[in-house]
């Protein structure tokens, strides 16, 4: 369809500065009175190159949900900005949105409710064309349909069958055709594959890794899955809580983890491979993730951290290259929020380990 | 809300095996013909919608085919009294009051001489039209009421929702007692006023519900992101996914409806006479029942089929459209 | 052997017609052991449980043939009173989905407690005391206030060690915990696998654990048995099973998953889908979407062949795919 992109400049497409989502919680019958606020995004900053993939990561309740969302301009934030090509698109309604929304597109997690059953997957796949129809001619939509269909690997012939008619699979095919099909340069994935079985994931991630090659077009893939998102991800965004914790290209952050809740997520993820049950050394996290209702004070994963110190307790870390790190680089020099960023012992390689000043081992309470 | 939780990234198997959804057909071409093609038995490559299938699914259950039927022959007779009763419902001879069954006559006379079977006969229309009429008004007023409501949210959602409440507390009979006795016209149309005013809650709680419902699925985000306006969202996304519960419960209460068209008329405060109808004719035939049950025993006989008809098509047609059978 | 399931075979009654979900499925279980049961979503391997376990729905669902051996004797010919008596002490299960398994309405006590009152014939008292110590063991925090708390007010992975503690309470024989961590988030799943794991070594327990997640059996699993259309393709001992898989459909799995410890180019991707119940290709169900079917695939149905006396592959040319010549 569309010539393939030469290589991809390394340009921000999207920049998100200070991204806030709050819900306020009410209680009242007719009038409402507001008693407080579930901090589902909380102070989220990122930046997307064009042609990259980048990857959140995070536990359910983390809130990267809802910046796919808020990014897809489905929920106003709070606060914050989020500028595509430089333009604030967070305060825009009708036309200008509307010419947004033809750029940024997004793919759902469950392929079983983002199809509309009582529409044709011709006339799901069509519909953009008819909500944008200077996108594509009157006449060249059903051509324009089958084509997309046969881009995603769905065979053409079947414009006129509904969803049901459909595996989990090729539901997820006729979703990502849908949001092929304005020609966007950003896609926004939420959990695209984790309602897939193993061997039809793997087929989705190929399809998605090659349309991006194709279309020249940008990523954002939120998953759960640490495995997907470190296969797809060209740099990667653990969240918790409402915030990024720590960011950094796929090497750094699964190589070189700094922070401690990425270490204890990666350290938990069940690898394929008997052999290295041995070897593996799991950090256990005490506790449940609090409630976004109330969130703790300084840094906000302090109550289930092993590294927690009086300090995480009032003041909050920014996520920013450490200080000890800096002068250092390699690996482990990206952005951390920790107060007492560090790799794990024992460090995967040569690189040498570094503690902040003053300050022992991990394991100190 | 913050996030939904996760899905159960495996479907239970005993859904697969059940129903056939996730066995399917292949992607491409080239696979079609060896893996499995068509989870259902039936031609894979014509399309279905969930209405054929319901159709498909309602053609072969009896219980939908009688009930068709009856409700058919209903209609009929409903429109075209004379077809199968010649004679003038309201030509009656006190003379052979309470007199039992004569040829020409097979169900005998009521207490003011007048014929069963032609006034049973002409009764229908009543019925039928203060059914259709109070249904069509409580649907249309309850679903656009009660789906606004539930696609908008926030204040009016909850006024709406109040408002029902109020409807709801109101005792049907009792609240008819007081508003029809006022009413002196004898015509249908006081009663499906009344029906209306006090059944559309029922429907647009049921349509607010199920457009709430519809609302929350992320087809209906993803026409969102696409940028789709918002009557484009209510009438080609959530409109279609919301009505079906609103058809069940709206041909259900079609049956109610003319139970309670009789019941009022019983009490005095429906239909009035010189009109026909069956609640009319059992509330005269009552003090003789005794003397003459076949009086009542008739337009009782044709209300019961008639209620239950249209109940029974409710159910059915529940059945076919519930989407966890299928 | 503790429990040995042979050639079992279930069947579902469908509008559709009859989805034949388990086609002679056998496998064996010792205690003080782990075997997982490894598959994707239709591939029979819940539904084995449910028949093992006699929680069938029926209809729709059938038993057609089959044995079900625990401790030598036939479960499945039993008196539904004596089976009955098996499911709770010496068979439990653990379920994925905590929160519908677990009575909304009453304390998380109180369920523990009536296994004790009604299986047991515990004081009430003793009961309670009983159900506080199952908490403790399963690691609830604060197990001695909790107690009286209802399902609804634990979080997902507090939930299911309830359920465990459940599964535990007459400290059975054999636990089967059908995908007990799918529901739960990575770090909350490890807490739940590593207990069970601390748990079954301490009570000398067997445990079948079903799932789809390969990460999990690695972990976990002592021997594995992956099925595919109602029928097990490959058994072995894990660690042989991941290093040299003898059936193309486990390479295929294996290959196609995305690997936390290391980043892969590209992904195999089984081609196709798996196959409806109601239309179970002929010959071995694999060979529409296998690298190696050859004519021979399409009409004979693999038998499980010996690899070794440990292992066992139902493919016509395990040899060759043991061998690796697959080209993945």
């Amino acid at each position: 369809m569309a010539a393939p992109v030469p290589e991809p400049a390394p340009e921000p497409i999207l920049e998100v500065r200070g991204l806030v989502k709050h819900y306020p919680l009410t209680s009242g019958v007719l009038f409402k009175k507001r008693t407080g606020a579930v901090k589902a995004v909380d102070g989220v900053d990122f930046v997307l190159r064009r042609g990259e993939t980048l990857g959140i990561v995070g536990e359910s309740g983390c809130g990267k949900s809802t910046v796919a969302r808020l990014l897809c301009s489905l929920e106003r934030p709070t606060a914050g900005r989020i500028r595509y090509r430089g333009e604030d698109i967070t305060r825009l309604s009708g036309k200008a949105l509307k010419a947004v929304r033809r750029n940024i597109q997004m793919v759902f997690q469950d392929p079983y409710t983002s199809l509309n059953p009582r529409m044709t997957v011709g006339d799901i796949v069509g519909e953009p064309f008819e909500i944008h129809p200077e996108a594509a001619p009157k006449g060249d939509r059903r051509r324009r349909v089958k084509e997309l269909l046969d881009v995603v690997g769905l065979n053409p012939e079947y414009v006129n069958r509904y969803p049901h008619q459909f595996s989990g699979g090729q539901r997820q095919r006729i979703g990502i055709a849908r949001g092929l099909a304005l020609r966007p340069e950003i896609i926004v994935a939420d959990e695209p594959v984790s309602a897939l079985d193993v061997s039809v994931q793997a087929q989705v991630i190929n399809l998605m890794e090659r349309l991006q090659a194709e279309f020249g077009l940008s990523y954002v893939f939120i998953a759960h899955d640490l495995s997907v998102v470190r296969h797809i991800s060209d740099r990667v965004a653990v969240m918790y809580l409402g915030r990024i914790v720590e960011m950094g290209t796929d090497e750094e952050i699964y190589e070189h983890a700094t922070h401690p809740y990425t270490q204890a997520l990666l350290s938990a993820v069940p690898v394929p491979d008997p052999e290295a049950r041995e070897r593996r050394e799991r950090i256990v996290l005490s506790g449940d993730v609090p409630s976004p209702a109330a969130i703790p004070s300084g840094c906000r994963f302090r109550t289930r951290c092993f590294k927690a110190r009086q300090r995480c307790a009032v003041e909050v870390p920014a996520l920013a290259v450490p200080e000890w790190f800096r002068s250092e680089g390699g690996p482990a020099a990206h952005d951390s929020a920790c107060h007492f960023a560090a790799e794990r012992e024992p460090p995967p390689g040569p690189a040498p380990r570094r503690e902040p000043d003053g300050h022992g081992a991990a394991n100190a309470q | 809300m913050p996030e939904p939780s996760l899905p159960q990234p495996q479907e239970p198997e005993r859904a697969i095996a059940g129903t056939g959804t996730g066995a399917g057909m292949d992607l491409a071409a080239a696979e079609a013909a060896t893996v499995g093609s068509g989870e259902t038995g039936r031609p894979a490559g014509r399309p279905r919608s969930l209405w054929s299938d319901a159709w498909h699914d309602l053609r072969r259950n009896p219980v939908f085919v009688l009930s068709a039927l009856v409700i058919c022959f209903l209609v009929v007779i409903a429109l075209w009294p004379s077809l199968i009763a010649p004679g003038n419902p309201l030509h009656c001879d006190l003379a052979r009051a309470q007199d039992g069954p004569s040829p020409g006559h097979p169900f005998g006379y009521d207490g003011q001489g007048c014929d069963v079977y032609t006034r049973t006969v002409h009764g229908a229309r009543a019925s039928v039209t203060v059914g259709v009429c109070a249904t069509a008004g409580v649907a249309v007023l309850g679903s656009v009421l009660g789906g606004l409501a539930g696609y908008v949210g926030g204040f009016w959602d909850a006024l709406l929702s109040r408002i029902t409440d109020v409807f709801f507390a109101v005792p049907v009979v009792l609240g008819g007692l007081v508003l029809l006795s006022v009413v002196t016209s004898s015509t249908v149309w006081p009663v499906v006023g009344f029906l209306v005013l006090l059944g559309w809650p029922q429907i647009s709680r049921i349509a607010r519900g199920a457009v709430v419902t519809a609302k929350q699925h992320d087809y209906v985000q993803a026409a969102r992101a696409l940028g789709a306006s918002g009557p484009r969202i209510l009438l080609r996304h959530i409109a279609p996914n919301a009505v079906a519960p609103v058809i069940v419960v709206a041909t259900i209460a079609l049956g109610t409806f003319i139970a309670l068209e009789a019941t009022l008329s019983y009490l005095g405060v429906g239909l009035k006479p010189p009109s026909v109808s069956w609640g009319i004719q059992i509330s005269a035939a009552s003090p003789y029942v005794r003397n003459a049950p076949h009086a009542l025993l008739w337009p009782a006989g044709a209300l019961a089929v008639t209620v239950l008809a249209f109940i029974m098509l409710g159910d059915a047609v529940r059945d076919a459209l519930d989407p966890k059978l299928r | 052997m503790l429990l040995e399931v042979r050639d079992l075979h279930v069947e579902f009654r469908t509008r559709e017609g009859v989805a034949h979900a388990v086609n002679g499925v056998g496998y064996a279980v010792d205690a003080g052991e782990t075997l997982a049961v490894l598959g994707e979503s239709g591939s029979g391997k819940s539904v084995t449980a449910q028949a093992v376990m006699g929680i069938l729905d029926t209809p729709p669902g059938r038993v057609t043939g089959g044995q079900v051996l625990f401790r030598g004797r036939d479960l499945l010919t039993l008196p539904e009173e004596e089976r009955r008596r098996i499911r709770g002490a010496a068979i439990a299960m653990i379920f994925q989905d905590a929160l519908s398994a677990l009575n909304p309405v009453m304390t998380v006590g109180d369920q523990l407690a009536e296994m004790f009152t009604v299986h047991r014939g515990l004081s009430r008292r003793a009961a309670r005391a009983k159900a506080v110590e199952l908490m403790e063991r399963v690691r609830i925090p604060a197990a001695a206030q909790r107690v009286r708390d209802f399902p609804h007010q634990f979080s997902g992975g507090m939930r299911q060690r309830i359920m465990i503690a459940m599964a535990l309470a007459l400290e059975p024989d054999l636990i089967i915990a059908d995908e007990p961590t799918t529901a739960l988030d990575v770090t909350v799943q490890a807490q739940v696998m590593d207990l069970l794991a601390d748990l079954r070594r301490e009570y000398g327990m067997g445990l079948i654990l079903i799932t789809h997640d390969l990460g999990v059996v690695a972990d976990v699993a002592d021997r594995i048995a992956v099925m595919y259309a109602g029928r097990i393709v490959e058994q072995a001992p894990v660690h042989e099973l991941y290093k040299r898989p003898a059936h193309p459909y486990t390479r295929g799995l294996l290959d196609s998953v995305p690997r936390l410890d290391r980043k892969g180019r590209d992904l195999y991707a089984i081609k196709g889908l798996p196959p409806s119940l109601l239309r179970i290709p002929p010959g071995c169900a694999f060979h529409p979407r296998c690298p190696m079917a050859r004519d021979v695939c399409r009409t004979d149905v693999p038998p499980l062949y010996e690899v070794s006396p440990t292992r066992g592959s139902a493919c016509h040319f395990w040899r060759e795919c043991l061998d690796g010549s697959a080209g993945a």
